[in-house]
């Protein structure tokens, strides 16, 4: 124990902090989701959460979930023409155009979306002067798809960044000789490429699922009216009521999706370690 | 003539090639760069309304507006960049004889160690901001300055101290071996040896804290509104009260720094540090 105290003495601080800022909270979050208005157990906040709630649960997990696979879809696109494009001049420039999202912040995204994809927004006034579409047959995507839009666009540069460093650090023989063999492109994607760079797709998709389960600012600021996501809904039970029972069994079911999600995950790599 | 014909063939070929991408590329860049477009057109716009594709007065008088010392944007600016650096201090100050410990010093559980800094952002933590908010309000810290700066810390550690043991354990330890033997305390070989050769490291680190900080919206919501209001709450203040030129021009104050950060990453955090991150 003597030898350890040193190095734990300098690493306690931070500790502290992880301890009174996170396990703290987390555990108030648990207990406040199981008590009633008098301190005492009850169900009582997860009946009413149901009640009002359960439309915008499905609503989430059908919005997540969508985001999750077109981001997945895209940044294995991007990232497969990164690893195997054969012009460099082309993959020089995708690997500049498809980072730029990757550092703005959320709130920026929920703004610069909210008024470019107004029904009276940049896209569709570009599409009225070329005259691809009517100024009548404008359509706003400030509901749920503008949720998804937003969530897809900042999240797909940092899957592809993951994706794209995994792609990389793959056995280069077999890519070479699948294309000796006359493979297509795509086919030694799918084939060859994926499989072997898919846990740090689903390490990266996982990452961006508690993203997505956790940003406020976007569904906030694009699509805040009813049906809408629970971080939206744990907002307004706080700001309008100071129902911190309702706000906490939404939050421990939201702390229990993203928990299935990497216990998925965590099942999926144990059963491919053991074969 | 014919050498000439068979040379022409493949480069006509190869220019057919760019077609397809340069319709892919442009639709790409329309999806990054036509939201972006907007944010500036709206920072420099006077009047635009429907039907019109474009803005149909530019002027800066929003600039001026958002600019001015009794504007609110200026107080934000101030009260962002208070809390930013603050955090960065408070950050470095856990991080440092962390990263040091857990990259030089013998600790039990070094792994889990690593990994209980992962777990504040490997949860959804708005249901974890509404629980501090309820115990800051109990002891006067909700509101506060101290209040934001403590959670965007808690947020921002991992980076800290991940970044940090990164760039300690990327050195070689014979030079500390070495500045030790021939006389130096413990503190002194640490302050002379081994925190300038970590300091590249330490600056990344820094900077995404930094960065962190500044674009935190959910933890300050609930947390330091309504008496610390950050750019981000500016932000969507002014977006909710339908001003779009106030909320592009903080918008963009937002993002400068954001984009900068993108280009000069790779010089700050070298491959040997970065290979190291998690380990």
């Amino acid at each position: 124990m003597r030898r350890y105290l040193p190095g734990l003495l300098l690493v306690s601080p931070a500790l502290a902090i992880i301890v009174f800022l996170f396990l703290v909270p987390l555990a108030g979050a648990v207990t406040g989701a199981f008590q009633d208005a008098d301190g005492g157990f009850s169900f009582g906040n997860f009946i009413k959460t149901y009640q009002l709630y359960s439309n915008d649960i499905l609503f989430t997990i059908v919005i997540v979930a969508l985001s999750a696979l077109l981001t997945a879809a895209l940044s294995v696109a991007i990232a497969g023409y990164l690893t195997l494009g054969t012009s460099p001049a082309a993959v020089a420039i995708l690997r500049w155009l498809y980072r730029w999202p990757l550092f703005i912040p959320f709130i920026v995204v929920g703004q610069i979306l909210r008024t470019f994809l107004a029904k009276n927004g940049l896209m569709n006034n570009i599409f009225v002067a070329t005259g691809l579409i009517t100024p009548l047959h404008t359509v706003g995507f400030l509901d749920w798809r503008g949720i998804v839009i937003a969530f897809v666009w900042k999240q797909t540069p940092f899957v592809t960044l993951l994706l794209a460093g995994a792609m990389a650090s793959i056995d280069r023989g077999t890519v070479e000789a699948a294309r000796n063999l006359g493979a297509s492109r795509l086919r030694i994607l799918l084939e060859i490429v994926l499989p072997q760079a898919a846990p740090t797709l689903m390490v990266a998709l996982t990452l961006s699922i508690v993203t997505m389960m956790s940003v406020l600012s976007v569904p906030l600021m694009i699509a805040s009216q009813s049906p809408t996501v629970i971080t939206v809904d744990m907002a307004f039970r706080i700001n309008a009521y100071g129902d911190y029972g309702v706000a906490n069994a939404l939050g421990l079911i939201s702390l229990v999706l993203t928990g299935a999600v990497a216990w998925i995950y965590l099942r999926q790599t144990m059963r491919e370690n053991a074969r | 003539m014919s050498v000439l014909a068979e040379t022409a063939a493949p480069a006509r070929a190869a220019a057919w090639y760019w077609i397809p991408r340069a319709v892919l590329f442009g639709l790409l860049a329309f999806i990054i760069f036509g939201p972006l477009v907007n944010l500036l057109l709206w920072t420099v716009t006077e009047k635009w309304y429907f039907p019109h594709a474009l803005p149909l007065e530019y002027g800066f008088s929003y600039w001026g507006r958002v600019f001015s010392p009794r504007g609110n944007a200026m107080g934000s600016l101030g009260t962002s960049a208070l809390v930013a650096c603050l955090t960065v201090f408070l950050s470095l100050l856990l991080a440092i004889p962390a990263g040091y410990a857990l990259a030089r010093l013998r600790l039990p559980f070094r792994s889990l160690i690593l990994l209980a800094l992962l777990v504040p952002n490997a949860f959804p933590n708005l249901p974890i901001y509404v629980n501090i908010a309820r115990l800051f309000y109990q002891i006067g810290l909700n509101g506060t300055i101290l209040g934001v700066v403590l959670v965007h810390t808690t947020h921002g550690l991992v980076y800290a101290v991940w970044i940090a043991t990164a760039a300690f354990g990327a050195i070689e330890p014979e030079l500390e071996e070495a500045a030790r033997s021939s006389g130096a305390s413990a503190f002194r070989a640490f302050r002379d040896v081994m925190l300038p050769l970590a300091a590249p490291g330490l600056m990344a680190s820094a900077i995404f804290v930094f960065l962190e900080s500044l674009d935190e919206f959910t933890g300050t919501f609930f947390v330091g509104a309504p008496d610390v209001t950050t750019l981000p709450l500016l932000l969507y203040t002014s977006a909710a009260g339908g001003n779009y030129q106030i909320a592009s021009i903080t918008a963009l104050i937002l993002l400068v720094p954001s984009i900068a950060f993108m280009f000069v990453v790779e010089r700050f955090l070298r491959a040997d540090v970065l290979a190291n991150i998690g380990r």
